[in-house]
């Protein structure tokens, strides 16, 4: 395992995430997430957990960018003038955070340093099926649920009116 | 563990803790209702990043994957719902101002 190559793309999920909240532009904002969730899947994949990148590549790089997006696209457009308006305004804002997010890592790197994290024991299970279909059944049934909820909000927030 | 992946889980950690700071600090600043979501992405980056590296500096992958797929759909639900909450508050309001949906009943 390459630690170096590891400890830069944590590097560059945090910066592409202070993009993302940074961007004074929605759009670059969802682009900038997007990045990060994609080199968050990067990351997954060399951690050995390549489903849960596979998922984490198509459905939050994806499905989720598709969602920001369509939300952007469907509230009011604002014009370049409008975005430079509002620039200085927004960056006053988020200036401290970049000082702040690498203060806050110095210090917890400086910490972790000098006293170890505390190691949890091994369950010894190490296939995701098993773990699924046999360990955490609620969990699925809990997901299905969930994704029922989800469907069944959606159609009520967006169910037409009727005219009286 | 071997030193490799103490190491890594301890960067991955302090990483983690600068994302969940970072998706914070952009809820409590913002009055965008799109903003506010995109910070909540960024909470959930982070616990996904804690969850895979505790996974692989314990040998526990199957667990981690698991549960980061567990908080991966829950994401998804919660974003689109959320979307949706958004979209009809601008066509009630014409504004993303959380400001303006201050005086809502109850």
């Amino acid at each position: 395992m390459h630690w170096s190559l590891d400890l830069v793309l944590l590097l560059v999920l945090a910066g592409s995430a202070l993009w993302a909240v940074m961007a004074t532009r929605l759009i670059f904002s969802a682009i900038g997430l997007a990045f990060a969730s994609a080199v968050l899947a990067v990351v997954m994949f060399r951690m050995a957990s390549p489903l849960a990148a596979v998922i984490e590549l198509s459905v939050c790089a994806g499905l989720i960018t598709a969602i920001f997006i369509s939300v952007i696209s469907l509230v009011k457009h604002e014009t370049r003038g409008e975005v430079e308006a509002r620039r200085g305004a927004h960056l006053r804002k988020y200036v401290v955070l970049p000082f702040l997010a690498a203060i806050l890592g110095i210090t917890l790197a400086l910490v972790t340093k000098r006293q170890a994290l505390p190691q949890p024991q091994a369950l010894g299970e190490t296939d995701v099926r098993n773990v699924f279909w046999h360990l955490r059944q609620a969990d699925l049934l809990g997901q299905i649920i969930m994704l029922l909820v989800g469907a069944f909000g959606i159609v009520v927030l967006f169910k037409l009116r009727r005219k009286t | 563990m071997s030193g490799n992946e103490v190491g890594l889980l301890s960067a991955a950690g302090i990483i983690a803790v600068v994302l969940l700071f970072i998706g914070f600090y952009c809820i409590l600043v913002t009055r965008n209702l799109i903003r506010i979501l995109i910070g909540l992405e960024v909470l959930s980056k982070a616990i996904t990043l804690a969850i895979v590296a505790v996974g692989y500096a314990t040998h526990n992958v199957g667990l981690s994957q698991s549960l980061a797929i567990t908080v991966i759909i829950i994401e998804v639900f919660v974003v689109a719902v959320a979307a949706g909450i958004v979209i009809n508050l601008y066509r009630h309001h014409e504004s993303l101002d959380t400001k303006n949906i201050e005086n809502l009943k109850g």
